[in-house]
This record gives C-alpha cells, structure tokens and sequence, in this order.
C-alpha cells in the first residue's frame, strides 16, 4: 500500500479528509470561514449532534431506532405545553424528559424483552409518537408563552450559545461512557457478539433496555432545545432526523452490523453533514440539491468504510 | 501415475505474516492427498489459493501440466476445482435439487422444471451412493447429509479436484463412514482429493499421499503414506517431539464442590444429576446430539430451566442468568468460540476483562491502567502468542483465543467450577498440551472442572472420572481405573448391540 492509500484508509482516514475538505472550504467558500457562520453552522446541527450521541450507542449495539425524530418533537411539544400550563419551565423540561424517557423505554422493553425486530419496532413507535404529538396540539403549533424558554437557545456563555454548549458537553459525556466504562464497553461487546457477550456475564437485555431508554431522553433534551429555538412546540418537527442522525453516525465509521464505534468519527460525521449544508447555503444551491449531495456523500462515506475494513480484513 | 495437480513454490504474504513461503509439491492422479500442519500453519491460505478466492504472490498452481492463472471462484469451478469449507455453502430454504441446480437451472424461458430437476439430482445422488431426498429442504437435514450433498454438488459440476476442509469436525462417528466410502468411490473415479485434518486416524485410513505444512513451508512431502509413522508425522507439524499429549497427574481430591440435582430444561427432558469434587476433573463423553452441551448451559443457566438446583460448596445458585452462576463462582467456555465465546472485533483486553472488569470499576468508570495489566499477566501466564493486548481475538489462533476465553475466566474471582465445552476443537497439537496443563493447574488449586469432549482420547487422556451420556441421559459412570474405551463407546451408542460395529481404529487413543 502506497502511503497515501493507508493514510486514508486507517483508523484516521476521515478525520483526514475532512481535515482536507475543511481547508478546501474555506479557502474557496466566501464567507465560510467567518465567526458568525461557525456559530450558524454548530447551531444548525445541534439536534443532529446531541441525538447523534446515543444513536451511535443503539448502532453499536446492534440496534436501530427510527423514531428519534418523532420523539424529538413529541417531547418538545411536551415541554412547551407543559410549560405553558404550569408557568414553569422547570416543569416543562421534566415533562420532555418523562415522554422521551418513555418512548425510550418503551422501544427498550418490546425488543429486548419481547425480542421484536427493532426496525419494526421503531417504526410503529415512530408513527404512534408522531401521531401522540399531532394529537395534543391539534396539528398546530403550540407557540412558547415565557420568553424565558427562548433564552434557553439565544443565551450565550463566552460568545458562545447554550445548544452548542450542550452538544459539546455531550459529546464529550458520551465520548468518555463509550470508552472509558463498563457501559460503553458492553455496548460494544453486545454488538459484536451478543451470544457471547450473554455467556459472558453480560446481561444483554437489561443494556439494551438502557440504551433505548438514554436515547430516549437525550431526544427529549434535543426536543427541548429545538423548541426554544423555534420558539414554538411544531407537531411536525424534525421529519426525517433519524436517517440525518444514521447517516451521520455510519459517516462516522459506525458500523451498522455493531460492535464498532467512535465518538470522534462521530463528531466529524456530524460536522460533514453541517458543512455540506452550509456550503450550498452560501454558494446559494438550490435545496433540492442538497438532498441529493447528502445521498452522495453518504455513499462514499459506506464506500470508504468498505475498502477500510477490506483492507483491515486483508492485514488480520 | 502421473503427477495431476501440482502446487509450484507458491507464495502468499498477508501484511505483517508471510503465509506461505516457496511450497511445492504434486498430487497423482486419483489421490486421496492429506493436508496437515498445526494451526497458521497455511493450510487455509493454500486451500482459499486453490479454491482462487485469492492469488498467489508468486509460483503457480499446475492442473495436468498446464498453468491455471484463475482469479475468481467461478473461474476455479469451470477449471474443476471445487473447495468444500467448514462452513457449508448451501441454501437452507431451497431443497437439495434446487441447491444442487443453483446457478444453472435446467428449463424454457426461466421456467424451472421441478420434475426433471428432482428426477436427475436423484439419478445422480443414486449413482455417487448418496442416501438422501431431493426434494427435502436443506434445513431439514443434517449437517452430515448436508455436507453430502455439498460433494455432490462437486461432483455434478464435474470437478477433477476436490479439497476437503475439515470435513469431519461436526460428523458424527456414523456420518464420517458414510464420507469415507464415498471418498473412495471418488477416488476410483479418478477424482484427486485433498484431504485437510487434524485427525491422523483419518489421514492414515484415508490417504495416499501426505503433505505437512509448518508456520508456512513445506515441512514434508510423503507420496506414499505407508512408510510414515504417526509420531513422525506429529514430530513434522510441530517441529518437536511430543511424547505424552496428556501428561495426566494424579491429584488428591477435596470435598464435593459442585452438586447437580435433577435439572432438566426444553432440549434436555431427563432429569439429570451428578457431583464434582474439589481439584477433581470430571469428563462428559457422548456422540454428537447426546445432550452433554444441552447440560452444561443448563447447569451454567445459560438456557431455561424446567427445575432443578445447583449447589455449589453448600449454596445453592440463582436459576437465572450467566450473571448469577458468574458470582456464584461458576464459569463456562462455550462449545461454539466463534458464535458463543470470542466478541470479534474487540481486542484480546477487552476480551479478557469483558467480566472481571466489575471488580475494579468505580461506579462503571474502567481502570484502564488495571485492564491492561491484566491482560498482559494473563497473556504471559498463559503464553498467548500475539504482537500486543490490542491485537483483535479474531486475528489469533484458534488455541490462542481458548486461552483468551480462560483468560477471562481466570481473571474472575472465587472461581470455584469451570465447565469447558471442546476445550480443545480445532487446536493443534501444540496448544492443546498447553490447555490440559492450565486445567491441571486448577485442579490442582482446587477447582472443580468438568469437561465436555467428543474426542474419547481426550477424555480418557485428562480427566478422572467420565459420565457417559446417551440420548440425554447418563449412561454410564467410569473411574479412570477402569477406563476402557470399547465400554466408555458402548456406553455412548443408543443400541449397545451396534457396539461391534464400530471400526476400531475410531476408539483407539491416537
């Protein structure tokens, strides 16, 4: 292998192209490389990022979970009404926390413990939450009554706003359970081999059960965070963050038949699919493109991942 | 004879390992040719060559003098070389016609002809001496008949060389006469065989010729099998000579540690009980399908129990899970290491601490510092041959991953039963003396260990006392003193009538 070639394939090699693409983009995109678009950018991939973080702990583990996007909206309409009702915000953010905790749960206990398929199961979840949050605001928008909810997304600490904070903090949190505790290595181990895992000690059901169930309220805090962005509870937010959030995720070199994962990978998943969105925002790319670049850039992102474990395949 | 099939200084790198370096050597034609070497020894490498799933860095291999350059599968196949894994290569969905069909079915307009297609596999199964139903579903059969099957379909797609990988490790005793005849029919017909096995009853039963492979080169060549001996050849795979695989020592025997009281579950309806003393090494010897890996999960609660209990040193253990016998002091390494053992993908650390990792963990956060410690006092004691602790448990020998598994075990504290599945299936010679070693160490520190073995040498080799189940009920209890191997097999077989037709050189310690 040429030096390049093992430089791209390795354990780094996207954090080498996107360090790569990076300094293309800026370099060439006017306006890319400016405070203000840094901070657009992070923003505009907050709920991405935070659902990202335990999304990559259902993948690692073998899992799937299709209804994070509706759960991101249920529990932020949960949270807004709530509020609203209670005069609290306190008490909304607790409400979000409950319903996404739930349908977590939920998804937990019907496929580790009935042991159904998790992509059925997500699925009918999905529609079930979708249709919970169309059915307690009506169809419409619940608008935000304290403005304080708002200050939980304008607020900013050292120049910085609070989501991206958030976002930071958990992908740090997130990093560190992955690697450095018993959960996150049983995550893993599950994933790769879930029959020896069980052998091994490992109670395999009860770990899933928490995965769904954690994945469940960082969608509620996600939820919350949107909400206060959008300065409303939108029944129909988020459609389709669940494939954004895999397909960040499987850019990261999650892989989806389990046991390997890194929150760096991750990360710079996360930020490629910002990035590319960005860019043609400001090069002024029609949106319908953008559906079709995410595809491509997901295609070779699997692509690349083929030949790299090929090429660790070939070395074992 | 002439020479048919020739290998010619074929070499093969993978980074990091030289797989094969310069081996040649010829096959007449209408061979049965054995393959043998330990572990990494090239085996594979040379068979996954001639099977053309990958090529040779350099030489070439030579079917009737003329050089095949194929690159893929489908090229080895229409050049008549067919390579029948381990692993078999059958659709379980599809019946035995439609399997043996797949890839050109015979028909109009991709219209199938179902009764043409059942009449000629018939024809054709009836003619190779092959016992099976065409239109059964390859679920349906087992994994002997599907293996058949697997050569007919060889044989159908006129193959001039046939390998065999293995081909008896999941047979039973009756299942492998029935390849063994049909190996001969083969090759009378003119057919050359490559015989790939650990088994050197069946090498010098089966071949005509031998060759040995040692950590990548051509170690021997025998073109005539009857003018080696058995310790030659093991002294050739390993380089040494071995003089007592076994190396059984008496050990004085403590209290009973474990007590297994009529426990029975869904695939295992008699109740069952037995006891183990302490330092004492019981073995379970049985044919394949007599239940003994159906008691282990049971006793281990790695499967549903319908009742019973398991008392180990007075206490009795929790039904439940693995997690519960694991505290209770109770450890098991799986028949299966593949499926039931090794996490792929994860290195031998992770492994290794995937259990003992409880202990030192504050509040789920590892110690990272005491993992690797760990891993690396257990790599040495064990001698687990590999460059680091990081290195993937997928990337070791089969040998090495069992010490691994017992790794993780040996890591737990307080334990006080180890249940050992096939400690040794599909390890060379090599690393099996280093396993019985390890267990008589913990025999000898006092811990129960009960074996399971489907290899009577094994069991009559290592352990002291053996139950002998049949039809999942223990048939018989044999001290080591009265070891014998035609009563332990009679034990073992459903009809004791059928004891005398057994061959003898299957009961014959090797």
């Amino acid at each position: 292998m040429t030096s390049l070639k093992k430089l791209l394939l390795g354990e780094q090699g996207l954090v080498v192209i996107f360090a790569v693409a990076f300094a293309i983009v800026a370099l060439t995109v006017p306006n890319f490389l400016t405070e203000r678009n840094m901070l657009g950018l992070l923003q505009s991939v907050v709920t991405i990022g935070i659902v990202a973080c335990t999304m990559m702990f259902c993948l690692a583990s073998r899992d799937f979970d299709l209804s994070v996007g509706s759960t991101v909206a249920f529990s932020g309409m949960a949270a807004v009404m709530a509020s609203n009702a209670s005069g609290s915000i306190l008490v909304g953010l607790i409400a979000a926390l409950i319903c996404g905790g739930i349908v977590g749960l939920v998804n937990g206990v019907v496929i580790a413990h009935f042991r159904i398929n998790a992509l059925i199961t997500t699925l009918a979840t999905m529609q079930i939450v979708r249709g919970f949050a169309l059915i307690a605001s009506d169809g419409r928008a619940v608008g935000i009554n304290d403005p304080g909810f708002y200050q939980l997304a304008l607020s900013k600490f050292l120049g910085i706003p609070t989501p991206i904070w958030v976002m930071g903090v958990f992908f740090v949190v997130f990093g560190f359970v992955l690697n450095r505790t018993v959960f996150g290595k049983n995550t893993l181990a599950i994933g790769g081999n879930p029959e020896a895992s069980r052998l091994a000690g490992v109670n395999v059901s009860n770990m899933r059960i928490w995965i769904f169930a954690l994945q469940g309220l960082v969608c509620a805090v996600a939820g919350v965070l949107l909400a206060s962005r959008i300065t409303s509870g939108q029944p129909n937010a988020a459609t389709g963050l669940e494939l954004s959030v895999i397909s960040a995720c499987v850019l990261g070199g999650v892989s989806l038949a389990g046991g390997r994962a890194a929150m760096t990978g991750v990360i710079v998943g996360v930020l490629i699919m910002g990035i590319a969105e960005n860019v043609m925002n400001l090069l002024n790319i029609q949106a319908f493109y953008q559906y079709v670049v995410r595809g491509l850039i997901l295609l070779l992102a699997v692509l690349l991942d083929n030949l790299r474990s090929a090429a660790a395949g070939r070395r074992g | 004879m002439q020479d048919f099939l020739e290998f010619r200084s074929i070499s093969k790198g993978y980074p990091g390992v030289q797989a094969l370096s310069d081996v040649s050597f010829t096959v007449r034609k209408g061979a049965v040719h054995g393959l043998m070497g330990e572990n990494g020894a090239g085996k594979s490498t040379l068979i996954r060559l001639l099977s053309g799933d990958q090529a040779a860095d350099e030489g070439e291999i030579r079917i009737e003098g003329e050089a095949q350059g194929y690159r893929s599968v489908r090229d080895a196949f229409r050049a008549g070389v067919i390579v029948i894994h381990q692993e078999l290569q059958l659709v379980p969905e599809l019946t035995v016609a439609e399997n043996l069909w797949l890839g050109h079915f015979p028909g109009k307009g991709g219209v199938i002809d179902r009764r043409q297609l059942i009449r000629v596999v018939g024809e054709k199964l009836t003619e190779i001496g092959i016992d099976v139903d065409p239109s059964a579903k390859i679920a349906s059969l087992s994994i002997g008949e599907r293996q058949m099957v697997e050569i007919a379909k060889a044989v159908m797609l006129d193959a001039r060389v046939i390998a065999l990988d293995e081909p008896t490790s999941s047979l039973s005793s009756r299942e492998s006469e029935i390849l063994f005849a049909l190996i001969e029919r083969l090759r009378s017909n003119g057919t050359v065989i490559l015989y790939v096995s650990h088994r050197l009853d069946e090498i010098f039963r089966l071949c005509d010729s031998l060759t040995v492979l040692r950590d990548g080169k051509l170690a021997a060549h025998h073109p005539d099998i009857s003018k080696v001996t058995r310790d030659q050849i093991i002294a050739e795979m390993v380089g040494r000579e071995i003089a007592d695989i076994w190396g059984w020592r008496g050990r004085d025997l403590g209290p009973e540690r474990l007590r297994v009281e009529a426990i029975a579950g869904p695939k295992l309806k008699t109740p069952l009980s037995f006891s183990v003393r302490r330092g004492e090494i019981l073995g379970f010897f049985g044919l394949i399908g007599a239940g003994r890996s159906e008691m282990a999960r049971l006793v281990y609660g790695a499967d549903t129990r319908y009742q019973g209990t398991v008392v180990i040193d007075g206490a009795k253990v929790p039904a439940d899970s693995p997690p519960q016998s694991i505290r209770a002091g109770m450890v098991l390494c799986p028949e299966d290491r593949k499926f039931d053992g090794i996490v792929q993908g994860r290195s031998i650390e992770e492994n290794m601490a995937i259990s003992s990792r409880r202990h030192f963990s504050l509040f789920g956060v590892l110690d990272l510092k005491k993992e690797a410690e760990l891993a690396d006092r257990f790599i040495a004691k064990l001698r687990i041959r590999t460059p680091s602790r990081k290195q993937d448990i997928i990337n070791l020998s089969g040998g090495n991953q069992q010490k691994v598994i017992l790794g993780r075990w040996l890591s737990e504290q307080g334990v006080k039963v180890l249940v050992i599945d096939e400690p040794t299936r599909g390890i060379d010679v090599g690393a099996k003396s280093e396993i019985y070693e390890i267990l008589y160490d913990l025999a000898a520190e006092g811990m129960a260990i009960v074996v399971i073995s489907s290899e009577l040498p094994e069991v009559m080799g290592i352990t002291d006392r053996i139950l002998v189940m049949c039809q999942g009920r223990i048939a018989a209890e044999i001290a080591r003193a009265d070891f014998d191997e035609r009563r332990i097999l009679a034990a073992a077989l459903p009809d004791v009538a059928n004891a005398s037709e057994l061959p003898t050189e299957q009961v014959q310690p090797s």
